[in-house]
């Protein structure tokens, strides 16, 4: 399925918001969890980075369930809300993770991932005749473009410019 | 044996033949006459290579009183025929006043019996179940056996008929025909070895082998899973174990393998089940490392090693003791565990309930080195008392109120085991060394900790005085001038010497050792207190037994060492020679 | 749209504290969410679910998951959990492995475990080398593979794990990709409510020594026919596919092994009776 055939098939701005909640619930979740693994591999800088990003993501995501008071938004079991791809199109693709990635590199991914973001509303928007959901849609497709251009003004920190490729000299360490 | 009025308080015959002749099955049949009529006795057996049509020798002893042993030698040997029996004619020596009966048909009596010193004698065997329907020559010399051992014979046709009440009734009147004519025949011959009447016993008998004791044993201990791969001698214990498990609500599952087998045990045991599973030297080996998962991950398992000839292939058929030393430092690393070893037919019940017990209570690996000799032999013995010797496992019972440590330090080394099912007790067994919690560390005092916990929980178990079989033949109290020093099934031929010593006057202390490791320094020094001459005995080429004591302990006093490989079991006459000779040096 | 129920447990309910010690990229990490997803799914508590493995970087995954585990000795993951389920038919077994574990020193359980169909699921992360000892050929490995132990590559026909498994009796294969979690996640569910012994193989890129494995993410797609219950046309079909089909590819039909323990105990005394004289 395309991005704008699922969204198609939100049906309320309740479910909508169900979405919404979830997505920065999971790349909180996710950016956490990334930045675990950093610090079990001792990549102390990218541990720091994907700590803030959590933070922030949850920041929106107790906005987002400040939204949803009074409405009616229903339980979505986890194997069924409707992404575009296998998940949640705002969490970091743990398969693109690397322990010697720099911030920048980090960055271009999660910038990656706000994009995608701002894509699944994006469609939503223009796929749906409901005003409500319209409303909805707009409001965070517009949210995520203000992220987009946060991740921008991150990535400044990190000029390419300034960028060296990190090296392991170290050969690899058995375990068992 | 004899006694005053001229019967035997123990006679031994054997019965030989081969192509399908039936040695071994008129050998089981005169056994439980034996048993039916009141007597004691043990059958062991010795068998050609091949699994059909082999030669076969059913070699019993009968008795007054319980034996745990075959005596060395034989009172009368019948030989449907001759074939092949020199490759084993040397394992049945025949007393000088013995009898040697063979059927004129059966081809060349072998030299080791001609030049004994005992009669031969000959019996158309063949001719005498020819003239008989049906007729079958086992019968014949089954029927012969029994008039010469003073079997009552009516019991010996109730046995056959309950034996053979599958073959129908004319296989039955066949047989009690050929029983009649070989008792016939006994009447040609000028020795008889009428047994005494036996020993009045209350106690219900039981006549059962070694394997299956074990597996009997096993399952009143508590043991509900078992894991098997067949291997002679052992599979006899799984193949008992099979319907039985079954029958009490548990369940048996045949693996590929060893490998297979010992993990599957293991697993189930992770589960909250006592488990076991059976080998022999071979199997032992592939199972090593799993035993030590087993003891770094502290889940209780029972493994029984029915020893045989080794090493490698080894002689499958025949009895050795010695896998002591895989048995007790087979698993890489520092890896304490249990091993015992019964001391007789009827111990392997009461040993194998035991190593239940004490698997389950120390949460660790229990080997139990029974042998051939032992687990294939069948002996009248008298019913085993209940013991009160019950899996008791300490494990978790409810939630737990605080994080729950699987592996925490206590004063026994021994920790609560969460059984999956209960929440809130998850852990992940683990062979890698670990913390309190169970998680995988390579620290220092991690693994220092683990390593004392599970030694101490070893050696401060209180193992009461189960750990050896400690007799002597005199009653003062005194000290004794021998002490004869052995382990497991060797218990009995060292018993039966004690008692042919005392009878010349020679006090003998008998201490034989069911608790291998861990090691009872202390109860082992107490135990061989007033006696200056230890003779070790031990079945085994490179002396493991011996050399196993001289590391766990300084010997005192005087040792001599009386070691042998298999196949020919040392018999109390042997040990006899040995202390007697000893005596006058 | 209907309110439907909340299940009982969250995916994080399967998740122990510990963060694994693999490598950053490595599909192990998928594999652990899609199996603590499917897990809540299936709604069973972490206290019933027992997480088998051997040794190997994917067999350190029971500690990661809040359920019972056993980290056991290398290649004999399947015996542990056929044990454990026979003696426990309650709980959920999962034995998870890799491709060398799995594969190679436990080639032989495999087999037998298809065979005797007990009711468990076995999951293989395959990445195609022997990580955990530092980048050797694995029994799937291409055989052109260039590697320090087999220098320009074993040269050696790689093993088929599906269709020996179709050959050997298993009653559920498929074939996944950890990096499409939802598909993966819809299989173990499935793999686990089908009976008998189903057979699930995660293709699982190693970052570290396949990086090449990264082109899975666009090589993979999904099967274009519904599973089969016929093992001889699955058989055909893998055998015949790309090597990148995923999904469930065959559901079978056999009995699950019959487990016949029993809570309630017989009296141990009535097996003394055949014994008496």
């Amino acid at each position: 399925m395309t991005g704008a055939e699922t969204t198609m098939v939100i049906a309320t701005a309740g479910e909508l918001l169900a979405h919404a909640y979830q997505m920065e619930l999971d790349a909180q979740e996710r950016y956490s969890y990334l930045a675990e693994q950093m610090e079990v591999h001792n990549n102390i800088d990218l541990a720091k980075l994907f700590r803030e990003l959590a933070r922030v993501e949850g920041l929106h995501a107790s906005d987002i369930l400040q939204q949803m008071k009074g409405m009616d938004v229903p339980q979505i079991r986890p194997l069924d809300y409707k992404w575009p791809g296998s998940e949640s199109p705002e969490a970091l693709d743990m398969g693109d993770m690397h322990y010697m990635m720099t911030p920048r590199q980090a960055l271009l991914l999660a910038l990656k991932a706000e994009q995608n973001a701002f894509d699944f509303f994006d469609h939503l928007l223009k796929a749906t005749d409901d005003p409500e959901i319209k409303r909805f849609a707009a409001e965070f497709a517009e949210e995520e473009q203000e992220h987009v251009e946060l991740v921008h003004k991150e990535l400044k920190r990190y000029p390419e410019a300034d960028e060296r490729p990190r090296e392991d000299m170290d050969p690899p360490a058995s375990q068992e | 044996m004899k006694a005053p009025n001229g019967l035997n308080r123990s006679i031994s015959f054997a019965i030989v033949g081969s192509g399908g002749a039936g040695a071994l099955t008129a050998g089981a049949i005169l056994l439980e006459t034996a048993g039916k009529a009141g007597w004691y006795g043990i059958m062991n057996r010795s068998v050609g290579p091949q699994i059909r049509g082999g030669e076969a020798a059913a070699l019993v002893r009968l008795s007054t009183h319980p034996v745990d042993c075959m005596a060395e030698c034989f009172d009368f040997l019948i030989a449907i025929d001759w074939r092949n029996a020199d490759r084993f004619a040397a394992e049945m020596p025949l007393v000088a006043n013995g009898l040697a009966i063979g059927d004129p048909a059966g081809g060349d009596v072998p030299s080791a019996i001609a030049d004994s010193g005992a009669t031969v004698a000959q019996t158309a065997m063949k001719e005498l179940a020819g003239s008989v329907p049906g007729g079958r020559e086992n019968m014949i010399a089954a029927g012969l056996a029994a008039a010469l051992a003073g079997l009552p014979i009516d019991a010996l046709m109730s046995v056959v008929a309950s034996k053979l009440a599958s073959k129908g009734d004319e296989a039955i009147e066949a047989s009690r025909a050929c029983i009649s004519l070989g008792s016939q025949q006994a009447e040609s011959f000028e020795q008889s070895f009428h047994l005494e009447r036996p020993a009045a016993s209350s106690a219900g008998r039981w006549l059962i082998t070694g394997n299956e004791a074990v597996g009997l044993g096993a399952v009143r201990g508590g043991i509900r899973f078992a894991a098997a791969y067949p291997i002679t001698p052992a599979t006899e214990v799984l193949e008992w174990l099979a319907p039985a498990l079954t029958k009490v609500g548990g369940a048996l599952v045949q693996a590929e393998d060893e490998l297979a087998s010992i993990n599957m045990a293991i697993g189930a045991s992770f589960g909250g089940r006592a488990s076991i599973t059976a080998t022999s030297g071979p199997g032992l080996a592939l199972m090593v490392e799993a035993l030590g998962l087993a003891t770094a991950s502290e889940i209780p398992i029972v493994v029984v090693d029915v020893m045989r000839g080794g090493p490698s292939t080894g002689i499958p058929t025949k009895s050795e003791q010695s896998d002591l030393n895989i048995a007790v430092y087979g698993c890489h690393g520092d890896a304490p565990h249990i091993v015992v070893a019964p001391l007789s037919v009827a111990d392997c019940l009461f040993t194998a309930q035991w190593a239940v017990h004490l698997a389950e209570a120390m949460q660790a690996p229990a080997i139990v080195l029974s042998d051939q000799s032992l687990g294939q032999a069948r002996a009248l013995i008298d019913r085993p008392a209940d013991i009160a010797f019950i899996a008791r496992r300490n494990v978790l019972e409810a939630e737990p109120e605080q994080t729950y440590d699987r592996y925490a330090l206590t004063g026994s080394g021994v920790s609560p085991m969460a059984i999956p099912g209960i929440a809130g007790g998850q852990y992940t067994a683990d062979g890698l060394t670990h913390t309190t919690k169970g998680i995988p560390s390579s620290k220092e005092s991690d693994h220092q900790n683990q390593l004392d916990k599970r030694r101490n929980k070893i050696d401060d178990f209180d193992y009461g005085n189960h750990w050896a079989d400690i007799e002597t033949s005199n009653d003062t109290g005194a000290g004794t001038q021998f002490t004869i020093l052995t382990w497991g099934s060797l218990a009995g031929p060292a018993r039966e010497a004690m008692r042919i010593l005392a009878d010349e006057g020679i006090t003998v202390k008998l201490l034989a050792m069911r608790l291998i490791s861990p090691f009872l320094k202390q109860e082992f020094l107490a135990a061989l207190e007033g006696t200056q001459r230890i003779l070790i005995v031990e079945q085994t080429h490179s002396g493991q037994f011996h050399e196993y004591l001289r590391a766990k302990c300084d010997l005192l006093g005087q040792v001599r060492h009386f070691h042998r490989p298999g196949p020919k079991l040392i018999g109390p006459a042997e040990i006899c020679a040995q202390i007697r000779d000893w005596k006058t040096a | 749209m209907n309110i439907q129920q909340r299940p009982p447990f969250k995916a994080g309910d399967y998740k122990s504290d510990l963060t694994p010690v693999w490598c950053p990229g490595c599909g192990d990490f998928h594999v652990l969410l899609s199996v603590t997803k499917a897990l809540a799914e299936l709604g069973t508590p972490p206290e019933n679910v027992a997480v088998i493995s051997g040794i190997g970087c994917s067999s350190r995954i029971p500690a990661y998951t809040n359920c019972y585990g056993f980290h056991g000795v290398h290649g004999r993951s399947l015996a542990l959990g056929a044990g454990l389920k026979v003696a426990r038919p309650d709980l959920t077994v999962m034995v998870m492995s890799g491709d060398g574990d799995g594969f190679s020193i436990g080639g032989n359980h495999f087999l037998h475990a298809c065979r005797r169909n007990v009711d468990m699921t076995y999951i293989v992360m395959d990445n195609r080398v022997y990580g955990m000892t530092k980048g050797q050929p694995s029994p799937t490995t291409e055989p052109d593979w260039d590697s320090a132990l087999s220098p320009g590559g074993t040269g050696l026909s790689p093993f088929h794990p599906l269709v020996i498994a179709l050959a050997s009796g298993a009653n559920f294969v498929a074939r996944e990709f950890s990096g499409d979690i939802k598909g993966t996640t819809r299989t173990i569910v499935e793999a686990v409510r089908h009976p008998g012994f189903s057979f699930v193989e995660i293709l699982s890129p190693c970052v570290t020594f396949r990086p090449d494995e990264r082109a899975w993410k666009t090589q993979t797609h999904p099967a274009a026919v519904e599973a089969t219950d016929d093992p001889s046309r699955a058989a055909r079909r893998i055998m015949t596919d790309d090597g990148f089909n995923v999904g469930i590819l065959y559901r079978g039909r056999r009995k699950p092994h019959d487990t016949h323990v029993k809570d309630s105990a017989g009296d141990p005394a009535i097996l003394e009776e055949e014994f008496a004289i």
